[in-house]
């Protein structure tokens, strides 16, 4: 009965981490979104010079391991230009969220590729600018179907937030391994971490499809295709 | 101290023994990850429910559990239960469950895009339900998941640098320490990197060409 008094205590503590767990999740996706979509279009509709930069972006960040690219940027990087007052959390951010932006990139690319050719000729054909094409008739059907692919993504950077003890932000394995280091009990608080995360993942994937099914197109989702 | 001369005379060596211990870990990891991740996606696909229930539930808390959390369980947590395992093998371990889990997804997307006429078929050949799978099922299965698996054998590559979080020194932690010590983080890290790209882009260049050579032909 120790264990759940001390257990109890603790709550508020890794709240905290929860929230910064969280806060990660979003502001990683959000950054991969901004700069993956742009990037996506950049590798279909750019010039051969924006597209080949834009590969050995994509080939760079998915190559490397997530803690080498998080002792890249907070050991290296960073303090190279004079930038080491930056909280980890920060670097976290950056560092998730353009690799974040890498695997984006991909899945919005392949949907975007899935729309046939026939639909910029026509709207094209219809006065549209290249632009306007885009924006009014590509991408609208493209998020829809990248969106099954898209909601993978949040598994995989809810994972990869707890690498980012590597470089001591305060989320939720951090401040697990404090609390075990303080009160010497390890496998109930390591395995109550754990069914917090199995939980973010299914309620976080539980929301993202009710969210593909409000956006379905009807007659055009997967099984018309 | 000049740049060349700490790269060639003390970085590289000890990036060398780093990377020994990774390529040990992805060598041992990887065997066993294929082989547990068929065994699971055969339970889960053709086993009674007692056998498909526990998999799934293996599959979906290692999948939502994460690695590093994973490798803390079994590097700091089974003491405190009488097992202790060294840092190399306790990584091993819980890359093996990472890697079959993943695994025996795409195995078993696999096996469920063979028909069921084919398992029929067998059957009214005289073969047992497990010949079937063995002869029939799984070799065709097992070519329709090499996309799958080779991208996971890529993630192993890259998460056996987790094992560095429970001592075992790998490449990434070879490099990290040496980092710390002379305080030259930028050139440690681009050499790591490069190591890693290197790995990776060697591996996804071969998983290519094995795809190609076990591809059914249409």
């Amino acid at each position: 009965m120790d264990i759940i008094i001390i257990l109890l205590d603790w709550i508020p503590y890794l709240f905290l981490g929860l929230l910064q767990t969280l806060g990660l999740v979003l502001a990683s996706l959000a950054v991969g979104l901004i700069f993956g979509l742009p990037m996506a279009l950049g590798q279909i509709y750019g010039n051969r010079l924006i597209k080949s930069v834009i590969s050995v972006y994509v080939w760079f960040f998915r190559g490397l391991p997530v803690i080498v690219l998080l002792f890249l940027f907070f050991f290296g990087i960073f303090p190279s230009l004079n930038m080491s007052s930056v909280p980890p959390f920060v670097v976290a951010v950056v560092v998730l969220g353009l690799r974040g932006a890498a695997y984006q990139s991909q899945i919005f690319r392949g949907a975007i590729q899935s729309i046939s050719e026939g639909q910029m000729t026509a709207a094209r054909s219809l006065g549209m600018t290249r632009f306007q094409a885009i924006r009014h008739v590509i991408l609208p059907q493209a998020l829809r179907i990248a969106l099954p692919g898209w909601s993978n993504e949040y598994p995989t950077v809810l994972t990869d937030t707890a690498i980012c003890y590597a470089i001591g932000v305060q989320e939720l394995l951090t401040r697990a391994t404090y609390m075990v280091a303080q009160t010497y009990i390890t496998m109930p608080i390591y395995l109550a971490i754990a069914g917090v995360y199995i939980l973010l993942n299914y309620a976080g994937m539980k929301a993202l499809n009710m969210l593909e099914k409000k956006t379905s197109i009807p007659g055009f989702g997967q099984g018309a295709l | 101290m000049d740049t060349f001369v700490f790269l060639t005379t003390i970085l590289l060596p000890a990036l060398f023994d780093g990377l020994i211990v990774t390529l040990e870990l992805i060598a041992t990891a990887a065997p066993f990850g294929l082989l547990a991740g068929i065994g699971v996606a055969v339970g889960r696909t053709y086993g009674s429910r007692w056998i498909s229930l526990p998999l799934r539930g293996y599959v979906a808390f290692i999948k939502g559990c994460p690695l590093l959390l994973l490798l803390f369980i079994l590097y700091f947590g089974l003491p405190s239960i009488g097992i202790r395992l060294s840092p190399f093998l306790a990584s091993v371990i819980g890359f093996i469950f990472c890697n079959s889990a993943y695994n025996s997804e795409y195995i078993r997307g696999a096996l469920l895009s063979v028909k069921e006429g084919q398992m029929i078929a067998a059957q009214a050949l005289g073969m047992s339900r497990w010949q079937s799978i063995r002869y029939i099922i799984l070799p065709q299965a097992l070519r329709r998941a090499i996309p799958g698996m080779t991208n996971e054998f890529i993630y192993l590559i890259k998460y056996s640098s987790l094992a560095f979080m429970i001592t075992a020194v790998e490449l990434t932690g070879a490099g990290k320490l040496v980092a710390t010590k002379y305080f030259l983080f930028n050139e440690t890290f681009v050499v790591i990197a490069i190591v890693y790209l290197f790995l990776v882009t060697v591996t996804t260049v071969a998983a290519n060409m094995l795809e190609k050579k076990f591809a059914v032909p249409t």
